[in-house]
């Protein structure tokens, strides 16, 4: 059927989101910046950002290699 | 919840009748103002009405404002007001050229509003792992949707039918989600993007008789996104989007930058010599949704349509079964 890996992509694309999702909840949320005084709230919400920015750069990253692997004949067409 | 049935049922029939008698008016005074462009994909070019935004905006406030008649509310009121400044950003474009950049600046601007009017709530849900409290970069984050969607719905509007028939399908998908997540208000106040979206497709779809436009483009995909953010359901619209955040995706990893479609050198499809579309061989030419799905060959305007419209409900049917997981935790 025309169009299965596209279908593919998509099905990967839906993993990575609930996965990505399940690191944020559970790994990066919990994270707690003490010691600080009272820029603790700042540096706590600026250090997630970062993390949550570069998570998103790491997905990108992962999704652009999946479609080079997928797409590969394709793309060389 | 009769009550919410019934004028449920009510803003639907607004929203569709609206852009269903409204739209024939709108092709008959652009034509007469010669507002036209050029169909590149039809054999001969023809010359096709454009913008069908204000038809599109009439369904959406018409209908909007009797929901907000019957059951007041901030998210209604931002949805109104988000919807109908992009609809001008839309405009403003359609009437003239304008930069890359402008769009997506002015995008985010339109989402000051949903801020302004409080009507979001600053938590990030994720399916089976609960959700984050994020005060100060939930604002951030709705700076950024609104520019998204709406320039995702703008960038997959290449090919006749395909954005207001891709948006009719997740903006269901979409409505489906809030009720399973038993966000009804917002259900209720998403239900006239899907039938406008639907009402519209009567006359985008192949052969279209008229074009959204960027100001029916950005007036849909932003009110998707102003629907996202009060009905907080984030994810689950990202999941019913993909096939057309792949097309974006596509698009912005191969040129690089953010660009208009109309400033790229290489056209990403060509045409076969008895006018059905193919992929360009031109090393030059963006890829695209479309350019993908024709590597297998040679297709018309309306198999391209359909096959996006099922990548549109397997997409759908994803973002439907998340809205299930958002219940489980694990």
């Amino acid at each position: 059927m025309n169009g299965i890996p596209l279908f593919t992509y998509i099905f990967i694309m839906w993993i990575l989101l609930i996965v990505g999702g399940g690191l944020l909840v559970t790994i990066i949320a919990p994270i707690s910046i003490t010691g600080f005084g009272t820029i603790n709230h700042l540096l706590d919400s600026s250090i997630k950002a970062l993390i949550a920015i570069l998570l998103v750069v790491v997905w990108i990253f992962i999704m652009s290699k999946i479609k080079n692997w997928i797409f590969q004949k394709q793309i060389s067409h | 919840m009769l009550d919410k049935t019934i004028v449920g049922i009510i803003i639907s029939a607004i929203a569709f009748v609206t852009v269903y008698a409204l739209t024939p008016l709108l092709i008959k005074s652009l034509t007469k103002r010669n507002l036209v462009v050029k169909d590149y994909n039809r054999v001969g070019g023809a010359m096709l009405p454009r913008p069908g935004g204000p038809s599109i905006l009439a369904g959406i406030l018409a209908s909007e404002l009797t929901l907000y008649a019957f059951f007041p509310s901030v998210e209604i009121l931002a949805i109104m007001i988000t919807t109908s400044i992009a609809f001008l950003v839309g405009l403003a474009d359609d009437r003239k050229v304008l930069g890359g950049w402008f769009k997506p600046l002015a995008l985010a601007g339109c989402a000051i509003p949903i801020i302004l009017l409080g009507a979001y709530v600053p938590h990030l849900g994720f399916p089976l792992f609960g959700s984050v409290n994020i005060p100060e970069l939930y604002l951030v984050l709705i700076i950024f949707i609104i520019p998204i969607t709406g320039n995702t719905i703008n960038s997959i509007d290449v090919l006749n039918g395909v954005a207001s028939g891709f948006m009719t399908i997740a903006s269901f998908a979409l409505t489906i989600s809030l009720f399973i997540v038993h966000n009804y208000d917002i259900a209720l106040a998403s239900l006239p993007l899907g039938f406008v979206s639907l009402a519209f497709y009567k006359y985008h779809k192949f052969p279209s008789k008229i074009f959204p436009g960027d100001s029916g483009a950005l007036t849909l995909g932003s009110m998707y996104g102003v629907i996202t953010v009060v009905g907080h359901v984030e994810i689950i619209a990202a999941i019913a989007l993909l096939p057309a955040v792949i097309n974006s995706f596509l698009f912005l990893s191969s040129v690089k930058r953010v660009i208009e479609h109309r400033q790229i050198k290489a056209n990403p499809v060509v045409h076969t010599e008895d006018f059905k579309l193919m992929a360009s061989t031109e090393k030059e030419a963006p890829i695209t949704l479309v350019r993908l799905i024709l590597a297998h060959g040679p297709m018309t305007e309306k198999e391209i349509g359909f096959t996006i419209f099922r990548l549109a409900l397997f997409s759908a049917a994803l973002a439907i079964i998340t809205s299930f997981m958002m219940g489980i935790k694990i």
